[in-house]
């Protein structure tokens, strides 16, 4: 049951870019088209899920048993550029329609916060293994929710009348503030 | 982008307007929205951003010539989780409340946009001096619009500045949703239009 909760609440109640502003920067960018938006967020649900195993190990078998606190910025860093990587790597073999598709997004996933964020999160809560493992999965679920949201959002916006000086970022945000406020709905829907 | 014939003052003072990191290059607003409902948690902030900026960027320019293209990113990361390690130990060590506060987002200092951005724009390509005085000035424009998404967000969410009360809650009920997220972003987009509406306004004026 605990972990129903952790993956709901990190998705939608605590979701990580409209409460936890993380991962704003792909957020703003990528947002305008629907399909694009829709590979983003798979590519990164797929690499936070897998950030959240690797970090886990890290933390429990190498920092925390060789009293290495002090590293932890720099060795979940390292290890999630690498791990993106070989991500890359992996699709790029695997299949190449995917790769050509997802293209620079996979590389952007490294800078994406929500990756580092999601992994200090779980190191400061003290989730297990599969905790973390749920946690992750539902940071990248809520991202990917929140970017179809808003893409679908930008489209229509594209017909809107927008002053000039509020065009391109500030009516996101603006926008975003919006979907914020309409996500603190989920906050009654259950108690962690 | 960056005109290389800049007095050192022009270094600076491009980032408070001009190329004010937040506001005109829109980097770094994770941290931005994250941190300021309160004015006081937005000079933390602010004030660890701009060490790490500055030193990062000092060193960066220092091992310019001796880094090979290869591997240059990676060599950024190492030397900004470094020194964001250093400013979060600092904190943790004299700042206690303000370092438990502030939470994950002073380790996530590293994924900041701003400090790789300068770091590959700026102090990749100049030497030390000018590196630091382009730091510096990227790191005050992220402080400046901080303390101002703070201070409205403190004033209209609880009616207080730096604790203090200014707005006495007999004469206004603080409008609470400014202190919860919705209120960050609605107020950095405001922010954004107003800077748009002052940078044409100028604009116009000089043509």
């Amino acid at each position: 049951m605990r972990i129903i909760l952790i993956f709901i609440s990190a998705a939608l109640i605590n979701n990580f870019v409209l409460t936890y502003f993380l991962g704003l920067c792909p957020f703003l960018g990528v947002s305008k088209r629907f399909d694009t938006a829709v590979n983003m967020g798979l590519a990164t649900t797929f690499v936070t899920t897998l950030t959240a195993v690797t970090t886990w190990l890290i933390q429990h078998y190498i920092l925390e048993r060789y009293n290495l606190l002090f590293l932890q910025n720099v060795t979940f860093i390292i290890a999630i550029a690498g791990l993106v990587q070989l991500v890359e790597m992996f699709i790029r073999k695997t299949s190449i329609a995917l790769y050509r598709s997802l293209g620079i997004y996979l590389p952007l996933i490294t800078t994406n916060c929500i990756v580092l964020g999601l992994a200090l999160f779980a190191a400061l809560r003290d989730y297990t293994f599969v905790e973390s493992v749920f946690f992750g999965a539902g940071a990248g679920v809520g991202f990917t929710i929140a970017l179809i949201i808003m893409s679908g959002i930008r489209e229509e916006l594209e017909f809107a009348d927008v002053p000039e000086v509020l065009k391109g970022a500030p009516i996101t945000l603006l926008m975003a503030g919006m979907l914020a406020l309409a996500f603190m709905g989920f906050a009654g829907l259950l108690s962690v | 982008m960056a005109p290389s014939h800049r007095t050192l003052a022009g270094e600076i003072t491009k980032g408070l307007l001009v190329e004010n990191p937040v506001a005109r290059l829109i980097l770094g607003i994770c941290s931005s929205l994250a941190v300021t409902n309160t004015v006081i948690n937005g000079l933390a902030m602010g004030l660890a951003v701009i060490f790490v900026t500055v030193a990062s960027s000092a060193l960066v320019s220092m091992v310019r010539k001796v880094v090979p293209g290869g591997v240059r990113i990676a060599t950024y990361i190492v030397i900004i989780s470094g020194f964001v390690t250093l400013a979060d130990l600092f904190l943790r060590a004299f700042f206690p409340d303000i370092s438990k506060t502030l939470g994950p987002y002073v380790p996530l200092i590293v994924v900041n946009c701003i400090i790789m951005a300068r770091a590959e724009v700026f102090a990749a390509k100049y030497p030390v001096v000018p590196s630091i005085a382009d730091a510096i000035g990227m790191g005050a424009g992220y402080t400046w619009v901080l303390l101002a998404i703070g201070a409205v967000r403190e004033i209209l969410g609880s009616g207080t500045i730096l604790g203090y009360t200014v707005l006495s809650e007999k004469v206004f009920t603080p409008w609470t949703v400014m202190v919860l997220p919705p209120g960050a972003f609605l107020t950095l987009g405001f922010l954004i239009g107003l800077i748009n509406y002052v940078t044409m306004r100028r604009a116009r004026k000089t043509r």
